[in-house]
């Protein structure tokens, strides 16, 4: 196999469910959350895999699983053809200078009483890449010049910037250890609309710069399209479509895909009102008891009997589509 | 009462916060209007001033902000005048009535959802309990909520999100109140139940004609929603008009730039749109038109002050490139005369 | 390129290093403002400059006794004497002088009590608090059955067995009072952990010492310092009422706690042998609490904005005012 088709990130089977405590007079019965189950993906070098789903989707665990942060319950994750699932803590903080996490609230993952210099150069310090001051003060305005901020930014605290700068900062940091592999958990849904665009844009910059891949988490359609090169859609803990970008909206094949794309809003009055609207009534089924089959049929307007009590596997549809449906 | 008048008018409002670092003009003059049954969609960022200029028609700016100029007339009525403060009460909460972003906070996690609708009835509407909880009912079906007896005994953490912003809207329709402000009622939403909530939104404005303020900061919502939009940046309104021409035809760089900004699922390009910059900081707002530092046809001019122009049929922009040749009407008073509580 | 930002960079941050003395006048300033808070402070430091020269200010020996004069009264009786202000004991001893030395003792038992059971308990809960599992149910249990434990019997323990002195009252007292740190860093700990900067620092591969000390631990401080400076009054009072029992300092020591108890056989023929230790009792603890609550109003950045308003907000509009109207007249 030549190094190119080789993933640099192979997750198989996927699973993760997390315990939610106990219910019944003596605590008989136990919960347990089915965030992630049997997710399966490959992140090629290089490229961009949007990851997209609602809130309880799993889409912001499986982004944890495959950094480690999170224990997989099933499956197996490897990074560069090695096996990551069951490595220790030690083996996890070393493997942290080559995947990192960019975070979705730029107010509140700043730690509000450090400099933006020592924010940045902790990375720096605590893997020893630094020995002095001189060294770190070079590196940081370097990195700080990389995501657009003047180097005397360092030298204050997260409050005296907006959303869009903290954001950099927040980018600066995951930079400092050079990483290959980020995930990118929503990191522009917290933004202005004005402001969304720039960090995207820089987002794209630093990948071709910095040779990265990213694994970009969203909630909708909207922006994943312009950075993407495959989606994956996620629906209640499992993939429910995975894609080239243009297939998905050029021809989506989930009925799921189809009322997300049609779920986003346009800008335009006239389209907007004419559009005709895949309205999905009712809500995710509970995911401390997912239903047999498929997880959309309570949501799906072609629902069919099979749906409830197969569940459709993933199974390649078009050369690079592959969705989980029995239409 | 002629109906010639608008509902709510807002006339030159200046809010400013005092705070350690300086005063942060919020709003520094804005003026709009809403007539009845319409639905005004108020556009700008975080910052722009949008949220505290619909806070102060509610009176729900408290310190360290204050309302220092400007007034607020809802029926031709102020409500900022110290004089009307029974009428006021009257009409916050029964005439006017609020829906906010999340909706998990709004909601009081002890009391069930029938609990908190009957309240408000038995409170601004005189009714006793029994009528109260027909018309919760009522109300529950209104906003398609089903098996609305059994959601009556429910507290909000056994709904999900989308169904507690539903009962948010039975209570801001409780009282049928002529107003609505819905400050991004659909941004803490999954977007396939933002789409759900849009569409019971923009039913319920046309059955019950009733007059909608829809605060966002996505143009795709205002889109859906609204026939007029009001684009609002750095505490002023830059560009006020119908809706559909609006989009269609922008004048203002900013909404122009604010429309290519918003991803859109039809045209792509590789890169996304942006407007460089950063938005001005609202204690030293820059002289003139604020965006004109990250506008890309500044002029030397701009940095003049510049009022709301009219440009057409309602149809109003502060720009000096638009409204070329037109006489800017007189300049707001940014200070007022002295502090209301 | 790079090596003149970095030198910018570097200016920038040495340039920086001495803004808390801006932050620490901005404080000054905001105390002014707030009367009560202010009389609080005006009276501790009065306090602690009163304990530290003593020896200097007093006008007698605290212990030195005087059997010739027995019971003077205060110095606005006909029978006083401006030579005992306060006038004296059953002993003959200055009340004044012994109010005076017995602020040391209050204040010593205060603050070496406060950082001995803040120190172990923050430490405790901290470690309670992030590391979770069975470190955190052995620490939590170890703190419910102390507090389930009667302090008072515990004190007479380790009274009865290492005999009363001022270290034993010191020990004693922090025994008693580092679990209610504990319990609080503990819980202050589980919400700033899930916050996302601890998520990031992890992620950029910190140790746990480092999370705990360097990004958990500053965030707490206003909540810890408020709760330090409400347990110092209550240490003051506990050290107080174990003097009292006669449990505590012993004579010929002073502490106000035993002046009291001493004075109480001689309650209703001199009354300034109980009042004035128990007014200095009183007066520390009242003006312990004045500073408490300014603390906690300033510590919440929305209240300090307001107070900030309701002060400043007319001088702003007046300057503001002002610019706009040479501004105007010079377009």
């Amino acid at each position: 196999m030549t190094p190119a088709a080789s993933p640099l990130v192979q997750v198989k089977d996927l699973s993760v469910f997390f315990d939610a405590g106990r219910v019944g007079f003596w605590g008989r019965k136990r919960l347990t959350v089915h965030a992630v189950e049997g997710v399966s993906f490959d992140v090629y070098a290089g490229e961009t895999l949007g990851l997209v789903g609602e809130s309880g989707s799993g889409k912001s665990t499986t982004g944890r699983a495959v950094l480690r942060r999170v224990p997989a319950t099933r499956g197996s994750i490897h990074f560069q053809g090695r096996d990551i699932t069951h490595i220790d803590r030690e083996q996890v903080r070393a493997l942290s200078k080559h995947m990192q996490l960019i975070f979705q609230d730029p107010f509140a993952s700043l730690n509000p009483r450090l400099k933006i210099f020592d924010i940045v150069a902790e990375p720096l310090f605590v893997h020893g890449l630094v020995k002095n001051m001189r060294d770190a003060a070079e590196a940081v305005a370097m990195l700080l010049e990389r995501v657009g901020l003047p180097p005397d930014a360092g030298a204050r605290y997260p409050h005296a910037f907006s959303g869009g700068q903290r954001q950099r900062v927040g980018i600066a940091r995951a930079l400092a250890l050079k990483p290959r592999f980020i995930v990118a958990d929503e990191p522009v849904s917290a933004l202005d609309v004005s402001i969304r665009a720039q960090v995207v844009n820089l987002l794209q910059d630093l990948q071709v710069e910095f040779g990265l891949t990213y694994l970009f988490i969203a909630h909708d359609l909207a922006v994943v399209r312009h950075i993407s090169h495959r989606i994956a859609i996620m629906y209640a803990g499992k993939i429910v479509e995975l894609a080239d970008r243009d297939l998905i909206y050029d021809s989506p094949v989930h009925p799921y895909t189809k009322a997300l794309l049609s779920a986003v809003p346009i800008p335009d009055p006239p389209v907007q009102r004419a559009r005709k609207r895949i309205i999905c009534a009712g809500e995710p089924p509970n995911p401390m008891d997912p239903p047999l089959g498929c997880r959309f049929q309570s949501r799906c307007p072609h629902v069919m009997h099979r749906c409830r009590w197969e569940e459709p596997p993933l199974t390649e549809r078009a050369p690079g589509q592959r969705a989980a449906c029995w239409l | 009462m002629t109906p010639s008048l608008p509902l709510l008018e807002v006339e030159n409002l200046v809010v400013n916060f005092y705070t350690r670092g300086g005063v942060v003009q919020a709003s520094r003059g804005v003026s709009f209007q809403v007539g009845h049954g319409e639905t005004l969609g108020i556009v700008g960022e975080s910052g722009s001033g949008k949220t505290v200029a619909v806070q102060a028609v509610m009176g729900l700016i408290s310190s360290p902000g204050r309302i220092e100029g400007g007034d607020i007339r809802f029926n031709g009525r102020s409500l900022v005048d110290p004089a009307g403060r029974k009428y006021v009460r009257q009409v916050r909460g029964k005439e006017i009535s609020m829906i906010f972003q999340d909706p998990m906070t709004s909601l009081n996690p002890v009391f069930t959802i029938g609990t908190q609708i009957t309240e408000v009835l038995c409170h601004h509407m005189s009714m006793d309990k029994g009528p109260a909880r027909l018309r919760a009912m009522e109300l529950l079906e209104l906003v398609d909520i089903n098996a609305p007896k059994k959601r009556l005994g429910q507290y909000p953490h056994e709904l999900s999100g989308g169904m507690r912003q539903r009962v948010m809207i039975a209570i801001a329709l409780a009282c049928e109140p002529r107003l609505i402000i819905a400050d991004e009622p659909t941004t803490a939403l999954d977007v396939t139940v933002q789409a759900q909530i849009l569409e019971l939104l923009s039913d319920l404005q046309a059955r019950l004609n009733v007059s909608v303020i829809l605060i966002t900061h996505d143009l795709g919502v205002v889109a859906q929603l609204c026939h007029r939009v009001a684009v609002m940046y750095a505490g002023r309104i830059i560009e006020v008009g119908d809706a559909d021409r609006v989009f269609a035809d922008p004048v203002h760089p900013y909404t122009r730039g604010l429309i290519r900004a918003t991803p859109s699922l039809e045209d792509v390009t590789e890169r996304m749109v942006s407007i460089e910059g950063v938005p001005p900081d609202l204690i030293r707002p820059p002289a003139g038109c604020a965006f004109s530092p990250r506008c890309d046809q500044v002029k030397e001019g701009c940095r003049r002050h510049q009022s709301l122009t009219p440009i057409g049929e309602d149809r109003h922009v502060r720009c000096w490139c638009a409204a070329q040749g037109k006489v800017p009407p007189a300049e707001p008073a940014l200070v007022g005369k002295g502090p209301r509580p | 390129m790079t090596k003149t930002k970095a030198n910018d960079l570097e200016q920038a941050l040495s340039r920086s290093r001495y803004e808390w003395v801006d932050k620490l006048k901005e404080l000054g300033r905001e105390l002014r403002r707030d009367t009560a808070g202010f009389i609080g402070v005006v009276l501790i430091t009065a306090l602690v400059l009163m304990a530290v020269f003593a020896p200097l200010i007093s006008p007698h020996d605290p212990t030195e006794q005087d059997l010739t004069a027995r019971l003077v009264p205060p110095v606005w009786y006909e029978k006083g004497s401006w030579g005992h202000v306060f006038g004296t004991d059953h002993l003959g001893r200055d009340i004044l002088s012994r109010a005076i030395h017995g602020s040391r003792v209050s204040l010593w038992v205060g603050v070496s009590v406060v950082s001995l059971a803040g120190g172990f308990g923050v430490v405790m809960g901290l470690l309670a608090g992030y590391l979770g599992g069975r470190t955190d149910a052995f620490i939590m249990r170890w703190v419910d059955t102390q507090v389930a434990f009667p302090g008072l019997l515990l004190a007479l323990i380790i009274l009865a067995v290492i005999g009363p002195s001022l270290t034993t009252v010191v020990l004693v007292l922090s025994l008693n009072g580092w679990m209610v740190y504990g319990r609080m860093t503990r819980s202050a700990v589980l919400a700033i952990r899930q916050s996302p900067y601890v998520e990031a620092a992890e992620v950029v591969g910190c140790r746990w010492p480092r999370i705990i000390f360097r990004h958990i631990l500053p965030n707490l401080t206003s909540s810890l310092l408020t709760l330090g400076i409400l347990e110092f009054a209550r240490i003051v009072l506990a050290e107080a009422a174990l003097s009292f029992l006669g449990l505590g300092i012993q004579p010929p020591a002073t502490s106000w706690g035993l002046d009291v108890s001493m004075g109480k056989n001689y309650m209703f023929m001199a009354w300034w042998l109980v009042t004035i230790p128990g007014c200095a009792i009183g007066i520390t603890v009242l003006a312990i609490n004045l500073v408490a609550s300014w603390l906690r109003l300033i510590s919440d950045p929305q209240e300090r904005e307001k107070q900030f308003a309701r002060h400043m907000a007319g001088s702003m509009r007046k300057a503001m005012v002002l610019k706009a109207e040479t501004e105007r007249r010079q377009p």
